[in-house]
């Protein structure tokens, strides 16, 4: 049985299904993240003054993030074209080149993970607090890379602190009461951020999978229905545009505000 | 990306794309800039950010998922999930001083 409307379009919509399928979808993916973001603002109004942290996300990588990705939702747009004027090699480069750039964007979110998982808050027994990046852990000994502070409050704002030592300190794990990372169970801020931004990267990973398809095996789909596989590569661009769109929005959000 | 009847065409397809990025990169830069800036208060720096990331998204949605120019059906849809995002966003600031009484806050 054949699926209607795969590649001529419908006459009561004007479109071809999967093209309505794709932005049905969309609309469901904006409410999802819209969900998201509108927790986003609950948590961080019902933050107490001062509390909220600022500078903890390094803007040159969130930037750095955002052209990998305006310029793969660029390549993934020349991919469709070269599909509509019928360069079969074009389309490859250009989907070559989406798959590299979001790869390299999911490394450096992983590398910003890392930071985040190796960043440890140690409360001391003596009322101080050390904080910084855990170079080694061992039985006799935690030894870490930054600084002390006596109020937690030292640590939210970082932006408007400058030159921060960052000093090799070494801690007995008898004075430690309490140690954790800079995980999703630190903060309401890295719960969120981690939350928006993992399941954002998802969607990049789902992405990669589907571009991977369509530039691998799905490819043979050219030379046997070649309507039909550029209307796949048209909807799965949308697929991605969104994901740039979420990107967009997230980049200001958790790096900037 | 429409189903437009106009031809399309490599060339200035790559324009485009060169006039989106230029755009993206701008926009980029003047969020950071707005970010680091000390003109007004926080509010207001929020508010510059969230707009120049609305002019970012417009061209993005605009040009490359040619919104611009698509079928009727497709701007019906986004419209009932502009509606719905909005009243999202409603409740949910409408909801931030909303504290019960006898918690932490009142």
């Amino acid at each position: 049985m054949d699926i209607p409307y795969t590649v001529q379009v419908r006459p009561d919509t004007g479109l071809y299904n999967a093209k309505v399928g794709i932005w049905l979808f969309l609309a469901s993916e904006m409410m999802l993240f819209g969900g998201l973001f509108s927790a986003y603002i609950l948590l961080r109004v019902g933050t107490p003054p001062g509390e909220w942290p600022h500078g903890w996300l390094d803007v040159r990588f969130g930037a750095f993030n955002t052209m990998l990705l305006a310029l793969s939702a660029i390549t993934t747009l020349l991919a469709w074209v070269a599909c509509k004027v019928g360069d079969f090699r074009k389309f490859k480069f250009f989907h070559a080149c989406t798959l590299i750039l979001a790869l390299s964007f999911l490394c450096v979110k992983m590398y910003e993970y890392h930071d985040k998982w190796i960043h440890y808050e140690i409360e001391l027994k003596d009322g101080r607090i050390a904080d910084g990046h855990l170079v080694s852990r061992t039985s006799d000994e935690v030894v870490i890379e930054g600084r002390y502070v006596t109020d937690k409050k030292d640590l939210y704002d970082l932006r408007a602190q400058k030159n921060l030592p960052h000093d090799e300190i070494r801690i007995a794990p008898s004075d430690i009461v309490k140690m954790q990372n800079y995980g999703p169970w630190h903060n309401t801020f890295t719960a969120i951020y981690f939350t928006l931004t993992g399941l954002h990267a998802l969607h990049i990973l789902g992405g990669c999978c589907v571009i991977g398809y369509l530039w691998g095996p799905g490819s043979k789909m050219w030379k046997t229905d070649h309507e039909r596989f550029t209307n796949r590569v048209e909807v799965s661009g949308l697929f991605w545009h969104f994901v740039d769109l979420v990107w967009i929005f997230l980049f200001p959000v958790l790096y900037l505000t | 990306m429409s189903e437009s009847n106009h031809p399309v065409d490599l060339k200035s397809s790559i324009r485009t794309c060169i006039m989106v990025f230029a755009v993206v990169f701008i926009a980029t830069a003047s969020m950071i800039a707005v970010s680091f800036s000390h003109v007004g208060g926080w509010p207001l720096k929020v508010a510059l950010i969230l707009a120049i990331a609305v002019v970012n998204a417009f061209f993005v949605a605009g040009y490359l998922m040619h919104l611009l120019s698509e079928k009727k059906l497709v701007y019906t849809v986004l419209a009932f999930t502009v509606f719905f995002f909005i009243g999202l966003m409603g409740l949910t600031v409408w909801a931030t001083n909303d504290f019960p009484t006898g918690t932490l806050n009142h």
